[in-house]
C-alpha cells in the first residue's frame, strides 16, 4: 500500500508543531504585554474631573506644599483629598468669578462635596499606606511623578505588583532624606550634585540609600516582600 | 444505641476519655462516614441539575477565557472630600467614642469605632467597672442591628406614612383630653428603665397624672416568678474561693455577666502550680454556661432548687432558715459543699439565679448573712430599675384592665408584647380594646400590626441618652451617626406627653445632667471626677462624662465592697429581706417539669433578625438557625427518643403538651439536662421580624404563661414520629481522638506539675525538620488561650465576625459544614452521658504553625509564612484548590464554596471594616491574627519610633473576651504575657506531635474537685 502523505507532508508537521508552539509564545506575549500595557494599567492617562486643577500651577507655580492640601499624608494610610473649604480658603478672594471654579463655589454654597474621579488606584485587596511611605523617605515624585509640571493629573507610574516590589526588594534605589520627601526639585545623587545627609556627602544613589536603610530602621527584603504587609 | 451501651463502650475506654457529642460517644457507621469526610455531606459534590457535562463545558470555557480577565481595566472609583472638613477627623483613621448599650434596662458601656461616621465595631469600655474592656455577645453584635435594612423607617398611623409632627398633634390631643381626668386610662408599657433622665420625664408625666400607670415587661429581664427579691445583690468574685450557685447563670446571662466573668477568670487564671483556684458548685436543671465550668454540679429540677436551698441554709445555721433535709442521694454532695462553704466563711458566696422565686434569694441572702459574706463577697443594695419589679404581675396587670375596657391610650415604648406576653393573658385581644394605641420599637413587628401608631425607634448608635449599669455606674449614651430613618427615642416621646415638643434627645439628657451638676435632680448625684475632684463647671463635667462614657463618682456600689462599714449601708428592706425564708415555698409541683429559657442568641426575639446572632452557635449544643427542646438521655431513654442522632442530621420531633397547650418542637439530648425535665427556649417562631428572623424555628410563648414564667411541673412530651433537620456545629471539625483539651485536678498538678505534658502524645523534637531553620529576628508574634477560664460563650467568635467581614451563609450551608466562622469554641464531655463530670471548651482559631501543613500543599503559593511567623493567606492569589484545608489538622480553614459576602445590599456595605479585604466566592480564608491591627500598629510604631508595647496590639478575639482567656503577644519580648504564660506547666500545643510547631498554644484546665465528692 502506498502511503498516503508524501515525504513532503513531514515539513507540514513540523512547521504546524512550530506554529502552535509559536502561537502560544505570541499568545503569552500578548497576554503579558497587554496587562503591562498603560491600556490595562491606565498610565499616562488624563481624567475627566469636576474641576481642571492644575497641580503645576498650584505646585510649580504658586509652590504650594503637598501637605497644605494632602493633610494626612504623614498621618493616615490615606494622603487626604482636600474639602472644597481648602480651595474657598484662596478663591474666596483670587480669582472670584472664574467660570472654571464654579463648580468649587456652587459645592461650597449648596454644601455638597465634589465627586472627584481617582487617579492612582490600587484594587481593594491592597492596602497602600501613605504614611509610612513618607515617613521612611519614599518622595512623592517617586510615585506620583513631577506633578509640578503636570497641567492634569495623570498616573505616572505603572502601579504593578512587579512595580512596588521593585522597591520593597531594594528600596536604597529610591529613598532620599526625609526632609526632601516634598520636595519636587529633588535630584538623586550624581558625581557633580551630591546630597548631604548627616553630615556626609553622598555622590551615588546606591550608598545614600543604604545609609538611609540603616538609619531609618527599614525592614529587609524579607518582611518587606511579605504578603501580610501589603494584603489581608 | 442505648444509655447502657454507650456507658459499657465509655467503660472500656483507657485513660480519660474526652468526647464531643453523643453521636461520637455511639460511633455508629453513619456517623464515622460523616466524619471522614472533609467537607461532609457533600459539600464539594456538584449537585445543580445544570448537569455535569454542561458543568465541564463551563469550567473548560473559563479555564480558556481565564487568563484574559486579568486584562480588564479596574472600575473608575470616586474619591468623595468634605465640603468642610470636621477638624478631629483623619481621613483613613478611625475614631472611637465612648457611649453604651441599653439591654434590659441596664447599660453595657463600649468603645464605637467610627471609620468617617460610620460605626463598624464595638469593643468594652476598658475604664468603665461594668466592662473593663470586655463585651458580651450583644455588645459586639448589635453594630448589625444598626444596619438592618429591615428596621423600621418611617412612621405609620393605621397604615399609612406619616410625619413626626402629626404623631406629636395626635399625642398633644391625647393628653389634652387626659388632663382634666388626671390621666385616667392612660397607660404607659416600657421594659425595665434605669435612664435617670427618662425616669424624670416619666415621673413628671406620672406627677401631673396621678391616675396614669406605668408598667413594665420584658420576657428576659425583671419577669419574675414568685415575686421580685426585695435587695439587688452585686457579688465580688474575686474575693470568693468558694462560690454556690442556686440555678443562677451569672456566667451566661444578665446584665453582670462581663464583670463578673472577668471576676471568676481572675480566680481560674493561675500563674503557678501553687496558685488556687477558686471552687464553684452548681445547682441547676439545665446544663448552663456557669453549670460548665462548675468543679461540681447537681442537676435537680428547678422547683427543688428551693428545698435544695432550705436545706443547705439549715446546714448552714442560717437564721430563719426553715428545718429541712436533703432527699439522700443528694444528702452528700450537700453536706460536703455545706462544709466547704462553712470552712471559707466571709471567702465564699451562695448565688440565686433570676429565674427562682423571692424565697430562694431570701435563703441566699440568708446563707450569706451566715456565712459572714456580706460586705466581703457580696453586697445588697435597693434594686435600679425604677420601673416595677415584677414584670410578671405588672404586664397581669395590665392586661386583666384592658381585657376590663379600663385602659383608652396604651403606649408601648420598646418591646414586643404581643409576641412576648405571657399566652394566659391573651395579650393582643385585650390591645385590640384599646382605643388609642401607639409602639415606638426598632421594628415594625407583632404588636406594631395591631398599634394605631407606629414610631420608628432610634438604635442606641444613632440617639442620646443615659443608662445604668449592674453596678449602679451611670453610662452616657451618644449617638456614633445621624440616624438613619426617621427614629426617635422613648425620652422624646415623653417630651411630647409632657408637653414639650421639639426638645431632641441631647436637649433633654444634657440639661439633666446640668441640672444634675448643681444638684437640682432628684435623686442628686455625686458629680466628681474619677479621683474625687470638683468639675469647674456643667459644661466641663459634661464634655468628660462623655469622654468617659461615664460620671465616674457613680461608681460607688462595686467599689463599697472595700469601704469600712459597707455593710451597715444596706437598704432599709434588708430586715424584712431576712425574715423572708420562712415565707412558705412556692406551690408543689408535680410531673414532668417545663422550663423556659431565653435563646442565648437571640433571647426573646429581640435579636431574631440579626444573622451574626442566629448563626452563632449557641453554647453547649452549637446549635445554629433554631430552637430545640433539651431533655435528658436518661429522659429521651424513657420516652423512646433515640439519644444519639443518625449521623449529624435531623432531630426527633416532639410535642409538648402543658395546660392544655401544644408546641412541637425538635428535640435535643443535652448531657447533663435533669431528668424528668424538658426546657424550651422562647424566641423563635417570629411572624414579623424581617428577612432573616421571620418563620424560623418555633414560637413556644404560646406555652408559658404569667403563673409559671420560668418553671412549672405537669408537661408531658410524646414522640411524633416526624424528623426535623436541626443544624448544629458540633460533630463539625472533630480532632477524633487526640485529647485536644487537657484537663488535671488542682491537687495532682500541684504534686506534679508535669503532668499536663505526660496527658498528650510527644512531641517531636525541633530539629526533626526537613526545612532550614528559620530566625525570627524582628517580631514573633503567638497567642495563648487558658482554657480554665474560657467559658464558651462564644463572645470571640463574634467579635471575630465583626472585625474581619465574615460573612454570614445560613442554615443550609451551615449543615454542610460551611460556616464562615474563623474561629470556633469546641466543647467536650468527660464522664457519663447522664451526668458528665466535667465540661471543657476549647477556642480553636488558626494555630498560625510554624511549620504549616496548608503552605506546602498549595499549588499557587497562596498561603505563605510571613518573617513575623504569620501563616498569610492571599486571598487575591487563591484559586480555590482547597488542598490547604485538606491537610490542615486543626481544620480551621474557611472555604467560600458560593457567593457569601453581600455586596448589594447598600446598608451592610456602610458596616464593613474598611481594613479587611471583602472574600468572595472560590477563596480560602482564616484567622490572621488580626493582621490589620499588627499593621497598623507597626506603622505606627515605626513612625513614632516608640516600640509596639506588650498589650498594644489586641486581637478582636482577645479584646471582647469576659474572662480574658486570649493573650496575644510578640515571643520574642521576654517580658510579654504571652512568653510568660507559656512557660507555664500547664501550657501544651494542640496536635504538637505532628510537628506543626503552632504558634497557638493553650493552657490546661485545673480544676479544683472538693475531695470528699471527687470519684475515683
Amino acid at each position: 500500500m502506498s502511503q498516503i502523505f508524501p515525504r513532503s507532508a513531514n515539513a507540514l508537521a513540523r512547521a504546524s508543531l512550530a506554529s502552535v508552539l509559536g502561537l502560544i509564545l505570541v499568545g503569552g506575549w500578548i497576554v503579558f504585554t497587554l496587562m503591562r500595557s498603560s491600556w490595562v494599567t491606565k498610565q499616562h492617562e488624563f481624567v475627566e474631573q469636576p474641576v481642571q486643577f492644575s497641580h503645576a500651577h498650584h505646585v510649580g507655580g504658586v509652590g504650594l506644599d503637598c501637605r497644605y492640601c494632602h493633610t494626612s499624608v504623614e498621618k493616615s494610610s490615606f494622603a487626604g483629598i482636600p474639602p472644597t473649604k481648602t480651595g474657598m480658603n484662596c478663591h474666596s478672594q483670587l480669582w472670584t468669578n472664574a467660570a472654571i471654579l464654579e463648580p468649587v463655589r456652587a459645592s461650597f454654597r449648596n454644601d455638597t462635596p465634589l465627586s472627584w474621579t481617582r487617579v492612582h488606584d490600587l484594587p481593594d485587596f491592597v492596602y497602600f499606606n501613605h504614611q509610612i511611605h513618607v515617613r521612611q523617605g519614599v518622595g512623592c515624585a517617586t510615585c506620583h511623578g513631577n506633578v509640578d509640571k503636570m497641567p492634569l493629573m495623570y498616573q505616572a507610574q505603572p502601579l504593578l505588583m512587579e512595580w512596588c516590589l521593585d522597591c520593597h526588594r531594594a528600596p536604597e534605589k529610591y529613598l532620599r532624606p526625609r526632609e526632601q520627601v516634598f520636595n519636587m526639585a529633588y535630584q538623586p545623587p550624581r558625581g557633580d550634585t551630591p546630597v548631604e545627609f548627616g553630615g556626609e556627602r553622598y555622590t551615588s544613589q546606591q550608598a545614600l540609600g543604604l545609609a538611609l536603610k540603616k538609619e531609618y530602621n527599614i525592614s529587609g527584603i524579607a518582611h518587606m516582600t511579605s504578603c501580610s504587609v501589603c494584603h489581608r | 444505641m442505648t444509655l447502657a451501651e454507650i456507658r459499657t463502650r465509655l467503660a472500656g475506654l483507657e485513660g480519660r476519655a474526652y468526647w464531643r457529642s453523643l453521636e461520637e460517644l455511639s460511633d455508629t457507621p453513619e456517623f464515622r462516614d460523616y466524619l471522614h469526610r472533609e467537607f461532609p455531606a457533600q459539600a464539594s459534590e456538584f449537585t445543580d441539575p445544570a448537569g455535569r457535562r454542561q458543568f465541564l463545558k463551563l469550567m473548560g470555557a473559563s479555564l480558556a477565557l481565564a487568563g484574559v480577565s486579568a486584562c480588564t481595566r479596574q472600575p473608575e472609583e470616586k474619591i468623595i472630600p468634605y465640603v468642610r472638613q470636621p477638624e478631629e477627623i483623619v481621613p483613613g483613621r478611625p475614631l472611637f467614642y465612648a457611649t453604651a448599650m441599653p439591654l434590659g434596662g441596664f447599660g453595657y458601656p463600649l468603645l464605637a469605632e467610627n471609620h468617617m461616621g460610620r460605626p463598624t465595631k464595638l469593643e468594652g469600655n476598658p475604664e468603665h467597672p461594668a466592662s473593663l474592656g470586655g463585651t458580651d455577645l450583644f455588645g459586639q453584635t448589635s453594630v448589625l442591628g444598626l444596619y438592618d435594612p429591615d428596621r423600621s423607617r418611617t412612621i405609620v398611623n393605621d397604615g399609612e406614612v406619616r410625619t413626626w409632627s402629626a404623631f406629636v398633634s395626635a399625642m398633644q390631643a391625647a393628653m389634652l383630653s387626659r388632663r382634666p381626668i388626671k390621666g385616667q386610662g392612660l397607660r404607659l408599657l416600657t421594659g425595665p428603665i434605669t435612664s435617670p433622665s427618662l425616669i424624670e420625664q416619666i415621673q413628671k408625666l406620672l406627677g401631673s397624672m396621678p391616675e396614669a400607670k406605668w408598667h413594665q415587661w420584658d420576657a428576659v429581664f425583671g419577669a419574675r416568678q414568685g415575686g421580685a427579691p426585695a435587695t439587688m445583690p452585686l457579688y465580688h468574685f474575686d474575693k470568693a474561693d468558694v462560690v454556690l450557685a442556686l440555678d443562677a447563670d451569672f456566667l451566661g446571662c444578665g446584665a453582670g455577666v462581663v464583670r463578673y466573668s472577668k471576676d471568676f477568670a481572675s480566680r481560674r487564671r493561675i500563674t503557678t502550680p501553687e496558685g488556687q483556684v477558686n471552687r464553684l458548685y452548681v445547682v441547676e436543671p439545665v446544663t448552663t454556661i456557669t453549670g460548665a465550668k462548675a468543679d461540681h454540679r447537681l442537676a435537680i429540677k428547678a422547683r427543688d432548687v428551693h428545698a435544695f436551698a432550705a436545706a443547705l441554709a439549715s446546714a448552714l445555721g442560717a437564721a430563719g432558715a426553715p428545718a429541712a433535709s436533703a432527699p439522700a442521694e443528694i444528702a452528700q454532695w450537700l453536706a460536703a459543699a455545706a462544709a466547704d462553704l462553712k470552712a471559707n466563711r466571709g471567702r465564699s458566696v451562695v448565688v440565686a439565679g433570676d429565674t427562682q422565686p423571692a424565697a430562694v434569694h431570701a435563703l441566699a441572702r440568708a446563707m450569706n448573712d451566715a456565712l459572714g459574706n456580706v460586705g466581703a463577697t457580696v453586697t445588697y443594695h435597693a434594686p435600679l430599675a425604677a420601673s416595677p419589679a415584677d414584670g410578671t404581675a405588672s404586664i397581669s396587670e395590665l392586661a386583666a384592665d384592658m381585657h376590663a375596657g379600663k385602659v383608652d391610650v396604651l403606649l408601648i415604648l420598646g418591646g414586643n408584647p404581643v409576641f412576648t406576653a405571657p399566652a394566659d393573658l391573651k395579650f393582643a385581644d385585650a390591645l385590640k380594646k384599646v382605643s388609642l394605641r401607639a409602639h415606638l420599637d426598632l421594628y415594625f413587628d407583632e404588636t406594631a400590626d395591631l398599634c394605631h401608631w407606629h414610631i420608628p425607634e432610634t438604635h442606641f448608635l444613632e440617639s442620646w441618652g443615659d443608662v445604668r449599669s449592674f453596678d449602679g455606674t451611670v453610662s452616657l449614651i451618644q449617638p456614633l451617626v445621624s440616624p438613619l430613618y426617621d427614629g426617635h427615642s422613648a425620652i422624646e416621646v415623653f417630651a411630647v406627653m409632657n408637653g414639650t415638643p421639639g426638645q431632641t434627645a441631647m436637649d433633654l439628657v444634657r440639661d439633666y445632667w446640668t441640672r444634675a451638676f448643681s444638684s437640682q435632680t432628684t435623686p442628686a448625684w455625686p458629680v466628681r471626677t474619677a479621683d474625687g475632684k470638683t468639675y469647674a463647671n456643667a459644661d466641663t463635667f459634661w464634655r468628660h462624662a462623655l469622654h468617659d462614657g461615664f460620671i465616674a463618682s457613680t461608681t460607688t456600689l462595686m467599689s463599697s465592697a472595700n469601704a469600712p462599714g459597707a455593710t451597715s449601708a444596706q437598704p432599709a428592706g434588708s430586715a424584712s429581706a431576712r425574715a423572708a425564708p420562712a415565707q412558705a415555698p412556692a406551690p408543689t409541683m408535680t410531673g414532668m417539669e417545663i422550663l423556659f429559657r431565653p435563646d442565648p442568641n437571640v433571647l426573646d426575639g429581640r435579636f431574631a433578625n440579626n444573622g451574626w446572632l442566629q448563626e452563632l452557635p449557641k453554647p453547649l449544643s452549637k446549635v445554629a438557625w433554631d430552637n430545640v427542646a433539651y431533655i435528658s438521655p436518661k429522659t429521651a431513654e424513657f420516652h423512646g427518643i433515640p439519644i444519639a442522632r443518625s449521623g449529624n442530621r435531623s432531630n426527633d420531633v416532639i410535642e409538648i403538651s402543658y395546660q392544655g397547650r401544644q408546641v412541637r418542637l425538635p428535640v435535643w439530648v443535652l448531657p447533663g439536662t435533669a431528668d424528668d425535665v424538658v426546657v424550651v427556649h422562647f424566641g423563635y417562631g417570629r411572624r414579623r421580624s424581617g428577612r432573616i428572623g421571620t418563620g424560623i424555628g418555633v414560637d413556644t410563648f404560646g406555652l408559658r404563661s404569667s403563673k409559671a414564667p420560668w418553671f412549672d411541673g405537669g408537661a408531658e412530651i410524646r414522640r411524633t414520629g416526624d424528623t426535623y433537620l436541626v443544624t448544629s456545629t458540633q460533630n463539625h471539625f472533630a480532632m477524633e481522638g487526640r485529647n485536644p483539651v487537657r484537663a488535671v485536678d488542682a491537687a495532682e498538678y500541684r504534686k506534679d506539675p508535669k503532668i499536663v505534658e505526660g496527658l498528650g502524645h510527644e512531641a517531636p523534637p525541633k530539629t526533626l525538620t526537613l526545612y532550614p531553620v528559620y530566625e525570627y529576628n524582628n517580631h514573633k508574634w503567638g497567642m495563648s488561650i487558658d482554657l480554665n477560664a474560657c467559658t464558651g460563650c462564644g463572645v470571640c467568635i463574634a467579635a471575630c465576625v465583626a472585625e474581619n467581614n465574615i460573612a454570614v451563609v445560613g442554615k443550609e450551608q451551615v449543615d454542610r459544614n460551611r460556616e464562615m466562622h474563623w474561629l470556633r469554641v469546641d466543647t467536650y464531655y468527660e464522664g457519663d452521658p447522664a451526668a458528665p463530670s466535667g465540661i471543657y471548651h476549647q477556642p480553636v482559631p488558626c494555630q498560625q504553625c510554624e511549620t504549616a501543613p496548608c503552605e506546602v500543599v498549595c499549588p499557587v503559593a497562596a498561603t505563605v509564612h510571613n518573617d513575623e511567623g504569620l501563616n498569610d493567606m492571599v486571598y487575591n492569589r487563591c484559586v480555590g484548590t482547597r488542598y490547604c484545608s485538606n491537610n490542615c489538622p486543626y481544620k480551621v480553614r474557611r472555604f467560600n464554596f458560593l457567593l457569601y459576602s453581600d455586596y448589594t445590599t447598600p446598608e451592610f456595605m456602610a458596616q464593613r471594616n474598611p481594613d479587611v479585604t471583602i472574600r468572595s466566592r472560590g477563596v480560602m480564608e482564616k484567622c490572621t491574627y488580626c493582621v490589620q491591627r499588627i499593621s497598623h500598629a507597626r506603622i505606627d510604631s515605626k513612625t513614632s519610633g516608640e516600640p509596639i508595647k506588650d498589650g498594644q496590639i489586641k486581637t478582636a478575639c482577645e479584646q471582647a473576651c469576659p474572662a480574658d482567656a486570649i493573650v496575644f503577644g510578640d515571643l520574642n519580648d521576654p517580658q510579654s504575657r504571652v512568653v510568660k504564660l507559656k512557660q507555664q506547666e500547664r501550657n501544651y500545643g494542640l496536635l504538637e506531635d505532628l510537628n506543626t510547631r503552632p504558634r497557638t498554644s493553650y493552657l490546661a484546665v485545673v480544676r479544683n474537685q472538693n475531695p470528699e465528692l471527687k470519684k475515683t
